[in-house]
């Protein structure tokens, strides 16, 4: 089915947070720091304060009990003997800025342009600190510290074990020992951010429109900063131009322009540009693994062992999240009996990690399916081989890792049936045939070569979502969750849940999303969750209306419920259709201006409902790639592109294909292109569109996708979540077919750090040459 | 600050306004002009969303200035179909259309000016072959679609566009 939001969206008719502006409303720019660690000696606001048509220059001191530091979202899991350091950010920075971008003044004026103009006239004199750069020396004893405080850059230790390495180590007959390291890139969502908030002080309610991922949380935040009731606060997400992670969070900005319009009893807007994003806005990736594998001679895997740092910038308010995403993806969907994974997590003087698609789940993969790779090669085996030989069965589920996952449950795969995935995409990409292509293309002097890898995601957490479902007396049928929505086509997905339960046109039903004055029971859009959890909720609310349908309709039509169907927005007898009435009809009926509602019944013809799963469902993979590289330049092109993936019962197979291709368009960006670099300082030298690289229509191939269902019995839809999938394995398969391609003239190439990019893979390839980055 | 008159036809509508020397065309369609449909992005001319047709060419709005447009023709997203009121599938123009029948849009913040490159781009190639129509969008950016739906959308178009309203 075709999406409903569509039109909107084409037309330009949808309202995205720039599109509203109330009247009167006053416009923010923030004076932020240059800097990635520095202490402020000092600030003069005042030629910015006489400028004409500022209203407000506001500082730390400004915000008196406000200026605090930010609450810790995400509370990390209760692992034993595990250490985390909670460290984050004030609203405005007070005598020292810890990242590039931090804010430090926010300016209100009677337009955006005048605002700049006056934050150019706020003298900020930083003195600039020793910072940390390099995530591999941020723990060493004489690194610079990022929170004084703290004593070290130890932002967290957690250890997890499943068996005992240490004997399978000792009985295996190969052990791969590898080093990997995964680096930085931003989420580029194509809309930045923005905040705009109405303070109506006659009322003492709070109006706040909002790019955020999760506003039921949001309003929940800033009822309890600001000392008001949580039902004198909506927060209001529009129509949002990408998610991708970082506008789940709680922001100083999300804090800060309310704050402002109730100080100053009018609207204020403030909206991110590009260049405050690349350090304003979270970001992700940044680890280093020392990592094994043990091995038995026919390639079973017998253990794996993995230590790494994580990255987590300046400030760690998502809690463990994206590491502990590493540490449990990396299983993947293998049978592993022996598990030691160790992480420390390091402050650094860089912008904040916090999830972006895949959520650390990358890191995992790109090191069991590299160390698989390597495993093959020295037992002489083939990656599909290796990998057959090592999938869960599907006799085996559930299977329990017996380590903790994020959502603080045991990581436990609910269902899968992996060997049909690996087949169908080597069959789909000519594996078999392989040895031929590439000894055909080597005779006209190409090198091309294959990628194939598996990845599993954990989907559909927790804690809960809810949903409420309405048919008004005109026919109308109106769904509201508290999930934001951000192109998902959540409108057109909930809708079909919905529809199929009582009979109507999805096309017809009115979805509501991210308001909290329609809803306000729930968590958000995040862990691929949206249409497992909400999903469920609705369902469960549709069929309770189902239910209030049937008994007014046999009531009104003199039948048994049991010989009624639900159908084009009607209720009819089974084998006698023009016996019939309307949902609209039964709707007046069932709320009478005269007479008695029924003892024990509800008016109308609505329910609300919860899903709350008790753990997450466990999709799974399959990405199969050719890639011809360039062998003079070491330019990569990608010729094709498989993906074969479960993600349990698909409930819109378009939208969920959509899906995969966005997701391995940030995945190839990640793999090869997208890098922020830092240099020696901290300090991001590419901040821009022009240097930064994000993947365009000539660098992503067509994808070809296959879906497999295995649902999940965790959830009455059977589905699982799918909104990182593309994302998660793409570095990994990239990396296998890059070596395939360059086996005869790079023999022994070893891809161990992502993003690659053309000037990186030339540099490996002629170290003599100098590593000058592209 | 100084200010000065722009008058010019947009979306078939003259209009005038008087406005600040330095503001850029994007702000000016977003906020004197009142159409909201041209998306900011990037402000430096590189993700393509502030697109808009000048005299039929596409251009960056985000890289003009509103002073730039005197006395010149303007289509943004609002003038593509020429629709009012609350949008219905069956009065989109046909790339819109084909937009919706491939799924090239997922939270359609680059959309619009997608649109107007691609109405460009089909008066001058009609029947554009795939790696074509990849080159031709290639100046925009888009985070959510992977492309593919796109480049099956701008084919579905020219083929809306050769069977004629």
């Amino acid at each position: 089915m075709l999406r409903v939001e569509d039109a909107r969206l084409l037309t330009g008719r949808a309202p995205f947070i720039d599109d509203i502006e109330p009247a009167g409303t006053l416009h923010v720019a923030f004076v932020r720091s240059d800097m990635p660690h520095a202490k402020i000696r000092s600030l003069d606001i005042s030629r910015a304060a006489d400028h004409a048509g500022v209203s407000a220059v506001v500082t730390a001191e400004d915000l008196g009990d406000l200026c605090r530091p930010g609450p810790v979202l995400v509370p990390p899991p209760p692992i034993d003997g595990a250490i985390f350091n909670a460290r984050t950010a004030l609203p405005l920075a007070r005598e020292v800025v810890r990242h590039q971008g931090e804010a430090v003044v926010a300016i209100v004026a009677e337009s955006r342009y005048v605002a700049e103009d006056a934050a150019a006239l706020v003298d900020l004199d930083l003195e600039p600190l020793d910072a940390v750069a390099d995530l591999d020396r941020a723990l060493d004893a004489d690194a610079p510290l990022v929170h004084e405080d703290l004593g070290s850059n130890l932002a967290a230790h957690v250890r997890q074990t499943k068996g005992d390495y240490a004997a399978a180590r000792a009985h295996a007959d190969v052990v791969i020992g590898r080093t990997f390291r995964y680096d930085r890139g931003v989420s580029a969502a194509i809309e930045n951010r923005g905040v705009i908030a109405d303070w109506d002080g006659r009322d003492g309610r709070l109006t706040v429109w909002d790019t955020t991922q999760a506003p039921i949380p949001v309003r929940n935040a800033l009822a309890a900063l600001l000392g008001l009731p949580e039902s004198c606060v909506r927060v209001v997400a529009p129509f949002i131009g990408g998610g991708f992670g970082p506008k789940i969070m709680f922001y100083a900005e999300e804090l800060i322009i309310p704050w402002l319009s109730m100080r100053l009893g009018r609207p204020v807007k403030w909206i991110e540009d590009r260049y405050e994003n690349f350090f304003a806005t979270t970001q992700e990736r940044g680890q280093t693994h020392e990592s094994e594998l043990a091995l038995d001679a026919e390639g079973r895997i017998l253990g794996v062992r993995d230590v790494f740092l994580h990255d987590t910038g300046a400030y760690d308010p998502y809690g463990l999240t994206v590491p502990i995403n590493s540490q449990c993806t990396l299983l993947g969907p293998y049978r592993v009996p022996a598990y030691e994974s160790e992480f420390r997590v390091a402050f650094t003087n860089k912008p904040v990690v916090t999830p972006v698609r895949g959520a650390g789940r990358q890191h995992g993969v790109f090191v069991m399916e590299r160390l698989l790779d390597f495993g093959a090669r020295e037992l002489g085996l083939d990656p599909v081989e290796i990998r057959a030989r090592n999938l869960l069965g599907p006799d085996e589920f559930p299977h329990d890792h017996e380590i903790l996952y994020q959502d603080s449950a045991p990581l436990t795969y609910d269902s899968g049936n992996y060997r049909p995935s690996l087949e169908e995409a080597a069959r789909r990409i000519g594996f078999a045939g392989f040895d031929g292509e590439r000894a055909a293309a080597a005779a006209e002097g190409r090198c091309i070569g294959l990628g194939i890898v598996n990845y599993v995601e954990g989907t559909g957490i927790g804690p809960y979502e809810g949903a409420r479902v309405t048919v008004e007396p005109g026919g109308t049928v109106s769904v509201v969750t508290g999930v934001g929505t951000q192109g998902q086509g959540h409108f057109t997905t909930f809708a079909q849940v919905v529809g199929a339960q009582i009979g109507v046109d999805p096309g017809k039903i009115r979805v509501v999303t991210g308001d909290t004055s329609e809803f306000h029971w729930g968590t958000g859009t995040f862990a691929s969750r949206g249409a497992v959890v909400a999903g469920s909720a609705l369902h469960a609310a549709a069929l309770s209306v189902r239910e209030k349908i049937l008994q007014h309709a046999s009531r009104a039509l003199e039948v048994d419920p049991e010989d009624l169907v639900l159908e084009d927005g009607e209720a009819r007898v089974r084998g006698a259709p023009d016996v019939r009435i309307g949902l609209g009809e039964l709707a007046s009926r069932a709320n009478p201006l005269r007479g008695a509602v029924q003892p024990g019944t509800e008016p109308g013809l609505e329910a609300a409902a919860y899903f709350g799963p008790a753990r997450g469902t466990t999709a799974n993979g399959v990405h199969a790639l050719v890639v011809e590289v360039d062998d003079e330049t070491s330019d990569v092109t990608i010729l094709r592109y498989v993906v074969v993936h479960d993600c349990g019962t698909v409930i819109n197979p378009m939208i969920v294909e959509g899906q995969i291709h966005g997701g391995v368009a940030l995945g190839i960006g990640n793999a090869f292109y997208e890098e922020l670099l830092f240099d020696e300082f901290a300090g991001a030298g590419n901040a821009s569109f022009m240097d930064y690289l994000l993947p365009t229509a000539t660098d992503v191939p067509a994808i070809e996708t296959a879906h497999l269902e295995t649902p999940s019995p965790l959830n009455p839809l059977g589905t699982k979540g799918v909104g990182e999938a593309g994302a998660i394995p793409v570095a990994a398969a990239f990396a296998q077919a890059v070596e395939d391609a360059l086996r005869e003239n790079a023999p022994g190439l070893e891809i161990v750090d992502i993003p690659l990019s053309p000037g990186k893979l030339f540099a490996l390839r002629n170290p003599a040459d100098g590593g000058e980055d592209s | 600050m100084n200010e000065i008159r722009v008058a010019a036809r947009i979306n078939g509508e003259d209009i005038s306004r008087t406005v600040e020397p330095r503001m850029l065309l994007s702000d000016f369609l977003r906020g004197p002009a009142g159409l909201t449909g041209t998306h900011v992005g990037c402000e430096h001319g590189v993700c393509g969303a502030c697109t808009v047709l000048l005299d039929g060419e596409p251009v960056r709005s985000c890289l003009m200035l509103a002073a730039q447009i005197d006395g010149c023709a303007v289509t943004t997203v609002e003038g593509l179909a020429g629709v009012a009121g609350e949008p219905d599938v069956g009065a989109l123009h046909p790339i819109q259309r084909a937009f919706h029948e491939t799924h090239a849009l997922q939270c359609g913040f680059c959309t619009p000016g997608i649109l107007l490159s691609v109405a460009a781009f089909l008066e001058e190639t009609p029947r554009p072959t795939r790696d074509e129509v990849r080159e031709a969008i290639s100046g925009h950016l888009c985070r959510c679609t992977g492309y593919h739906n796109i480049v099956e959308g701008v084919v579905r178009a020219a083929e809306l566009l050769a069977e004629g309203p």
